[in-house]
């Protein structure tokens, strides 16, 4: 963008406080930010930087314990602390938002006609057959397959990718100046994000408004800002035009960001290592039985997979959502029924229900996705992690328990005096590492994880990754490893498995499926993933 | 959805079979009879009458023979009320005491939605504050401590209205009674917007109707209370069913001749067929509104499907 279009947006030492019962917070301290008209501007940061919040309190939509002060104009009129009824002509009509949850931003309540209509006729005073008509020529902007069927859906018949294609056409209704994407295509896989991005690409070259990013994700601001703002801690620590702030960063801050994607490689194990968890045509089938009245249904989540894991190996899963990687996972840990033929150092543990399964369990120990919500909140950290030690070595006493969860809590890198503090005291990352620490106290030999980085912010992640490879090390550990995020299985595991729809499309060695992908669907996989800027760029030549 | 409130209908049949043997076996086992009075009757008059009333058969006789006239539609005669047979009883009795129960629901759901919404709006005012302590009163206080403080109040002292009686149905007559069957669900009502109110206006759709400039109007009253409706509607249905088939201590109160005090008076006399007839409206009513709710609940809530 080299020709200085006017300044439509303009933040000036924006400070966001929120009154919590620890006393007052300031989530963003003091933040200048412009927007010009036409332009793409990224605001890029990790959790907790308050990249959102600024946005929030410029729209009037900051949650009832949160006060803005400082200045916020859109082409010279202060927003901040002006009268709901006049925001309320400039949000929703100059001014739009989309937002990261396509699942509950809309309405699940009433029609996609109605929500589309409701602010053309409300900034616009469209008429109910107008606005129709209107939302209709929307949705097909939007390239919504089947538009004049899609008015009368309801956003739970839609998929995440077609929910935020709604969004979109919700946001260019009234014809705005600005777009504020927030973190619009976080939930989405990433063939999903390639075309939402390509989407507001081609939108904003039809019709010329600024779009103002916001994400945590720098392959996006790569591919697509044409300026960022860097965020940490409420402050802005570094600005630039993007390819200057990927190219020569000044801040460490930045370069941490830009350094923080997964990297290194697992070198293949040797054929001669033996087989631990050997599964053959493994099938899950979800059903609900049909009641006196009604019919039931049957549904194939994992089809026929056979995969095998080998002392000291990583085994990644890759697939996007739906796939039934983490299905399979769970199914190989006999933690839901299913059909086929687990072999588990040659006991076949098959169809095994709890009793049978208990031996093996300390074995074969999984890490979920979620660190809030797989630690118990009302037990300790040390109790969490040697609660596996009650059920699998009831013989040692509770000193040398204690002793046990100190060694593990230090083998993650936490402090050993954190083991009498809770769940909550900790942060994503420190949490993960106790899932981890959980599994690990218990010796086994097997771990399946669960996405146990998607929840992280990228410098959290690498971390973890560290860990993750420092434990497998020294306790020769087998990992499955099941992740949406190829990056993270690029790095981790040395053998991959591409799923979709149940069933493995591609298999190989790492490096073998990373660079020369065989089936079509895994290189639309690692080019959304690796070569967005390409496939975006791709995307515009087509149009042009 | 015709055939889902059919098939509804007819799994209710099985239902309704196990709740009226259920209830004739445990009527039957409860010590006493129907014409066990303080002073014993004559064994030869007693033998009579238990032979008019089959109670000389066996008990999987009588059930039998219930069963078969309760095929035809024939609930039997009352024990008690000689001169009248069960159904001739709800049927003088039931519409009072639907008329009374309907009024009393409708001024539940409007008042309580009102003052939900409001607490929910104004949260941790001093308005909230009122709505929530009204409400704990509302709940808290029983209908046979509010019943004759009413009557006192506006019917003996400001003399505004009757202190009871039915009188023919006659609007004046229904003030004190409605408003004293009404006022613990309204309170209960309050409560349940109030809260799901809250938490509909915290939620992700809410934001994103503020962010696109709706009007405050809008966005409670076609976006938050629709959602906050839900969890109301499934309280009300089982609240329905209890309202519509009367209430004991308010109809005898207020002297109404609803049937809510022939429950009451059938069990304490062992008045077996008007206690089966009592049972017998009441599951249906249950049954029935359950049905509706859960029609009301997929005409709210695009997401829930008749399957």
């Amino acid at each position: 963008m080299e020709r200085m279009a006017e300044t439509i947006f303009d933040i000036r030492d924006i400070r966001v406080t929120f009154d919590t019962p620890d006393g007052a917070v300031e989530a963003v301290r003091g933040v200048d930010m412009h927007v010009r008209a036409g332009e793409t501007v990224a605001v890029v940061g990790e959790s907790g930087s308050g990249k959102s919040q600024i946005m929030m309190a410029a729209m009037g939509l900051l949650a009832s314990n949160g006060r803005a002060d400082g200045s916020v104009t859109y082409r010279g009129q202060e927003l901040v602390g002006l009268p709901r009824e006049k925001l309320n002509r400039i949000r929703g009509a100059k001014i739009t938002m989309i937002f990261q949850e396509p699942m509950t931003s809309l309405d699940p309540l009433y029609t996609i006609e109605r929500q589309i209509s409701e602010p053309l006729r409300v900034h616009g005073g469209l008429s109910a057959s107008a606005a129709r008509r209107r939302a209709l020529e929307l949705l097909k902007l939007v390239h919504i397959p089947e538009p004049e069927r899609r008015l009368k859906s309801y956003p739970h018949e839609l998929s995440g990718g077609q929910r935020q294609r709604v969004m979109i056409a919700m946001a260019l209704a009234n014809g705005p100046d600005l777009l504020i994407a927030d973190e619009p295509t976080t939930a989405l896989d990433v063939t999903i994000q390639a075309e939402i991005l390509g989407l507001l690409a081609e939108l904003q070259h039809k019709l010329g408004m600024a779009i103002l990013f916001i994400t945590h994700d720098l392959t996006i601001v790569e591919a697509f800002a044409d300026r960022v703002y860097v965020m940490q801690h409420g402050k802005v620590v570094e600005e630039g035009v993007t390819e200057q702030i990927f190219t020569r960063p000044t801040k460490d801050y930045t370069k941490m960001l830009l350094a923080a994607e997964p990297e290194g490689h697992k070198p293949p194990v040797p054929k001669s290592a033996p087989i631990l968890l050997d599964a053959d045509k493994v099938s899950v089938t979800f059903s609900a039985r049909g009641g006196l009245f009604s019919p039931g249904f049957a549904l194939k989540a994992v089809q026929d997979v056979t995969l095998s894991l080998r002392a000291g190996q990583t085994v990644g899963i890759v697939g996007e959502s739906g796939s039934g990687k983490s299905t399979l996972g769970r199914a190989l840990l006999q933690l839901l029924p299913s059909e086929g033929r687990v072999v588990y150092q040659g006991v076949p543990i098959q169809g095994f229900n709890r009793a049978a399964m208990r031996p093996y369990r300390r074995n074969l120990q999984m890490v979920f996705q979620d660190p809030y919500g797989s630690l118990s909140p009302r037990m300790t950290v040390g109790e969490i992690i040697t609660e596996g030690l009650l059920v699998h070595e009831p013989g040692l006493s509770a000193g040398q328990r204690v002793e046990q969860a100190m060694e593990a809590l230090k083998e993650v890198g936490l402090d050993p005096a954190m083991r009498n503090r809770f769940p909550h005291e900790f942060s994503g990352g420190q949490r993960q590492r106790i899932a981890i620490a959980r599994a690990v106290v218990l010796k086994p030999t097997v771990i399946v994880l669960d996405e146990p980085t998607s929840a992280l912010d990228r410098s959290v992640q690498k971390q973890i990754i560290t860990l993750l490879r420092r434990i497998q090390k020294s306790h020769n550990l087998s990992f499955i490893f099941i992740s949406h995020d190829l990056a993270v299985v690029k790095a981790l595991a040395d053998y991959t498995i591409v799923m979709k729809s149940g069933r493995v499309v591609e298999e190989g060695v790492t490096d073998e499926v990373f660079e020369r992908p065989r089936s079509d669907y895994t290189r639309d996989l690692m080019e959304a993933a690796f070569n967005l800027r390409q496939v975006l760029s791709r995307q515009a030549e087509a149009r042009a | 959805m015709f055939g889902y409130v059919l098939r509804r209908l007819l799994g209710a049949i099985p239902t309704l079979f196990l709740v009226v043997t259920a209830s004739f076996f445990l009527m039957r086992v409860a010590p006493g009879g129907p014409f066990d009075q303080e002073r014993a009757l004559e064994a030869k008059v007693l033998e009579n009458l238990n032979r008019v009333f089959h109670l000389d058969r066996p008990v999987w006789e009588q059930y039998l023979y219930y069963l078969g006239n309760l095929a035809r539609g024939d609930l039997g005669p009352s024990f008690i009320y000689r001169d009248f047979n069960v159904q001739q009883l709800l049927a003088n009795g039931l519409p009072v005491s639907i008329q009374l129960g309907g009024l009393a629901l409708l001024v539940a759901l409007l008042a309580g939605s009102v003052l939900g919404t409001i607490a929910a709006l104004r949260q941790n005012s001093w308005i909230d504050y009122s709505v929530t302590a009204v409400a704990t009163f509302g709940i808290t206080v029983p209908n046979f401590v509010v019943a004759p403080l009413l009557s006192l109040i506006f019917g003996v002292w400001l003399s505004m209205l009757p202190a009871g009686g039915w009188g023919g149905g006659s609007p004046q007559n229904m003030v004190l009674p409605v408003i004293t069957l009404a006022l613990p669900q309204v309170a209960i009502v309050a409560r349940l917007i109030r809260g799901s109110m809250i938490e509909a206006l915290r939620s992700d759709h809410v934001r994103t109707a503020r962010a696109y400039g709706l009007p405050t109007r809008m966005i409670v009253g076609v976006h938050a209370l629709r959602a906050a409706c839900l969890p109301a509607v499934s309280y009300l249905g089982p609240a329905a069913a209890a309202l519509l088939t009367g209430s004991v201590v308010v109809e005898t109160i207020f002297g109404l001749p609803g049937i809510g005090r022939y429950f009451v008076q059938g069990a304490l006399n062992r008045d077996y067929t008007l206690v089966m007839g009592t049972v017998i409206i009441i599951a249906v009513f249950v049954v029935v509104f359950n049905l509706i709710v859960d029609l009301l609940y997929a005409a709210l809530d695009p997401r829930v499907r008749y399957d």
